[in-house]
């Protein structure tokens, strides 16, 4: 069986190609190569058994029952133009770059015409938006110049601005802490994006807001994770349940639930381990503390917030994809906005997944975990002395 | 490696044929090809600019002009020129040849994975027999010496012992000092987490640098990021003037773009890559396998990944052995798909192999069948061993047998020997082809229909 080798061979190079790590990569060929035939007869065996019964006309469509959820609009927790203002301070970069090339852009040109449409085209892909949702934002502004619905730069600004808020502004349904006692909210994302600094800041916000809060410390995998949680817990004067490093986050779940239930929480906060969205085992780790969370409290978690990065690139969207389809996540919290990173993302994540972005991290301080508002963010960004 | 940006380049240059000769036209089509995938990558909007308007002065300089295969050729200036850009051939060793204690100092943005890649980087070095000392001088993130510490403990590799009341600067002076003292001949300096643009904190740094003199100041970057890549990499180049990069959570699937980027903008070598959580999972940056990386691999990555996290090593060395002794039959085919229904549901492996899923698609919707692949598992657990061992001997009663063993019909059962056989014979004619067929196999998901 000469060609297994030469497979194999080929398979190694690949992995390595890949940067799995040397003494892994032959055997890791050759499972890719056993999987590889038999992806290739069961997906034959399949297409010909789909083909004749397509021939047969057997198909039925399936049609999915449509579950309406029906929105709760939580109370404004501060007035819109105090944090019209914070926002637009934490933006500024954003806008400086975003919004301020787009107006030098629009204010320099005299018509509306191809190079125009392929500076905006750039512009929006250094903000991260994304060559897809770019595109489609492109063709709908060449749409509406067909229509002759945008003939100068001025209705083009507009026009884009209201496409940008379309895509945020989709299925964004606040979180409603009355909803539950305890509201419990599972943090995840990958390594880095500030999951644990998220929750300071929030356990913070919410014991201002006069809750109980009670936060559990889920990562038990990396090194220190724990006391930089009870860090913020003092700082925030929260109870931080935790158990020694290593053990198993679902029995720290198990632990923090028992306990938020225990001294009458209004809020348990969950974190958990950073972790890359495609390694197999730690996202059925995630699931299982899901499953310990609902059998001791069925419905929890209440939310699944998912930490992004707005330095993070077109992956973003990989990662929301992946946990939304791992642990359904249902709301988006995008950090280390005030950077110059402009977290162009998020309106492909709205757009693509539906997912409502809950919070923006705009500073270091305390406060600078802000609920995030589409509107009020477009707003921020467009505003015409940006 | 190059499929992707291959399949596409190629259905250009299809529009091309029987028009004799290609023209500047079609290369700047080709080119905005390149430049999707590259911009995909995360690859920043300036590189690209650059490297595209590079790529086309060598392809109109008659090299793909003239060529039989304009596509290869022009993926052959690609991968030249994406191989030149990240340094291919180039020496990326750290450079520690000085007076001891040598000091490596790492920077970078907030949860780039800097404490992490210091602990790696220690155990690396002391496996060069160096003896390092790592210096947390992260006062600010709440717990970071501890962390080190505990990386430190984990490692047994002493940990200076640091509080976060101390300057930063003064910690590292007598950081060094301490390590005068003891022996210790490479000290590892971990800085807090920083944006670029916050001035107070790019100073503390410079001051640092100013007093201690690494003689590597290394960048550490998320593999990740997106466009802003550029503007980050540029300011601590501009402010610290790096030595190198350390590229992190390679280990995800995101194509790295912002490596290009990084290396454009900044001149600076990738140094090392972080290839995963455990302590040893920090490598030697190799151009060449970067570069294929950002031209497309996304989806194998993940497809790996799933293999790793499906199968041991001992276990893949019992197929490996077990398919070298009976062959590929029915019987080792069962192993297969039992090692196929662990890495996940076959909808989500479909979908990383290129092809299947717009295959599954013509072919009605992508709800992919565990229930069919049941169906198939059924009809070879309803065959004697013999008739595992080979197919050959199924005649009709034996077929209508595992049929009704298996609760599918004899066309099922038709169905599935027809395919298997057929799979026997693609193994033995990529046999025949060597690496390249099965490259095209795994690429294109090469089906026999």
């Amino acid at each position: 069986m000469d060609l297994i080798f030469r497979c194999i061979e080929w398979l190694t190079e690949t992995a390595a190609l890949v940067g799995v790590p040397e003494p892994h990569r032959s055997w890791v060929a050759m499972v890719l190569l056993w999987a590889g035939v038999a992806v290739v007869v069961v997906l034959g065996f399949v297409l010909a058994r789909r083909l004749l019964r397509n021939v047969a006309g057997k198909t039925a469509p399936k049609i999915e029952p449509v579950v309406e959820e029906p929105a709760v609009e939580e109370p404004a927790v501060e007035e819109p133009v105090g944090l019209l203002l914070r926002m637009r301070a934490g933006l500024a970069k954003t806008q400086a770059s975003l919004v301020g090339r787009i107006d030098a852009l629009l204010r320099g040109s005299q018509g509306v015409d191809e190079d125009l449409l392929e500076d905006l085209e750039e512009i929006l892909i250094t903000a991260d938006l994304g060559m897809k949702t770019t595109q489609q934002l492109i063709q709908s502004l060449e749409a509406r110049l067909a229509k002759g619905q945008a003939s100068d730069p001025a209705a083009i600004r507009i026009a884009l601005k209201e496409e940008i808020r379309q895509r945020l502004a989709r299925e964004s349904a606040p979180m409603d802490l009355q909803r539950a006692t305890p509201f419990v909210i599972m943090v995840v994302g990958v390594n880095g994006v500030g999951k644990t600094t998220t929750i300071g800041k929030l356990a913070h916000q919410f014991v201002r807001q006069g809750k109980k809060v009670v936060v559990g410390a889920g990562d038990t995998f990396r090194a220190a994770a724990a006391e930089q949680l009870e860090v913020w817990g003092q700082r925030a004067g929260v109870d931080v349940i935790r158990q020694s490093a290593g053990s198993d986050p679902a029995a720290v779940a198990f632990d923090a639930i028992k306990a938020a239930q225990a001294r009458k929480a209004d809020v348990l906060l969950l974190d958990t381990a950073g972790r890359l969205h495609n390694k197999v085992h730690l996202m059925e780790e995630l699931k299982k503390i899901r499953r310990v969370l609902d059998r001791e409290m069925p419905g929890a978690p209440h939310e699944t917030l998912l930490v992004i990065d707005a330095t993070t690139g077109q992956n973003a969207l990989v990662q929301a994809r992946l946990f939304q389809e791992s642990v359904a996540v249902s709301g988006v919290a995008l950090t280390k906005l005030d950077g110059t990173a402009r977290g162009g993302m998020l309106v492909a994540i709205g757009d693509e997944l539906g997912l409502p972005i809950h919070f923006v991290g705009i500073g270091e301080g305390l406060e600078d975990l802000r609920p995030f508002d589409p509107d009020l963010f477009v707003e921020a960004l467009f505003r015409e002395d940006g | 490696m190059f499929d992707n940006l291959t399949e596409k380049l190629d259905s250009v240059f299809k529009k091309l044929r029987g028009q004799g000769r290609l023209t500047e036209d079609n290369i700047k089509q080709s080119l905005r090809e390149v430049r999707l995938v590259l911009l995909e990558a995360d690859v920043n909007f300036r590189v690209v600019k650059d490297f595209v308007a590079s790529v086309r002065e060598r392809a109109v300089g008659q090299e793909v002009l003239k060529s039989l295969n304009p596509a290869q050729q022009v993926i052959k200036v690609v991968r030249d020129e994406l191989g030149r850009l990240m340094g291919e051939g180039e020496d990326n060793g750290l450079n520690l040849a000085a007076r001891p204690p040598v000091p490596v100092l790492l920077c970078g943005l907030q949860g780039a994975g800097k404490t992490t890649s210091c602990a790696k980087l220690a155990l690396m070095l002391r496996r060069e027999k160096r003896n390092p000392l790592l210096v947390p001088a992260d006062i600010y993130r709440p717990a970071a010496i501890e962390q080190l510490k505990t990386l430190g403990k984990q490692l047994d590799i002493p940990v200076f012992d640091s509080s976060p009341d101390v300057d930063p600067v003064k910690l590292c002076l007598d950081a060094r000092q301490y390590a005068e003292l003891n022996g210790y001949d490479t000290l590892i300096l971990d800085t807090a987490g920083r944006l670029h643009i916050d001035e107070a904190l790019m100073a503390e740094l410079q001051r640092i640098k100013q007093a201690l003199q690494p003689r590597e100041i290394l960048f550490v970057a998320d593999a990740m990021t997106g466009q802003d890549a550029v503007n980050v990499a540029e300011s601590f180049n501009q402010q610290l003037d790096i030595t190198g990069v350390i590229l992190t959570k390679l280990d995800g699937d995101a194509r790295g773009g912002a490596a290009l980027s990084i290396r454009a903008v900044t001149g600076k070598p990738i140094k090392l890559v972080g290839l995963g959580e455990k302590l040893d999972a920090l490598e030697v940056f190799h151009g060449d396998r970067m570069a294929q990386r950002i031209l497309g691999m996304g989806d194998v990555l993940t497809l790996i990944e799933k293999a790793q996290a499906a199968v041991d090593k001992d276990e893949a060395q019992a197929m490996e052995q077990k398919l070298r002794k009976e062959g590929f039959t029915l019987e080792t085919f069962r192993d297969q798909l039992k090692t196929l229904k662990k890495m996940g549901s076959m909808e989500s492996l479909l979908k990383l192999i290129p092809g299947a899923g717009k295959a599954m698609k013509q072919a009605g919707d992508m709800q992919l069948p565990d229930k069919e692949f049941k169906k198939i598992e059924a009809i070879i657990n309803s065959m004697t061993p013999a008739e595992r061992r080979d197919q050959k001997v199924l005649n009709g009663s034996r077929r209508m047998r595992i049929a009704k063993g298996s609760g599918t019909t004899v066309q099922d059962v038709n169905q599935l020997i027809k395919r298997f056989t057929e799979a026997q014979k693609m193994m033995k004619k990529i046999q025949k082809l060597g690496p390249k067929g099965m490259k095209s196999l795994m690429g294109r998901g090469g089906m026999p229909m």
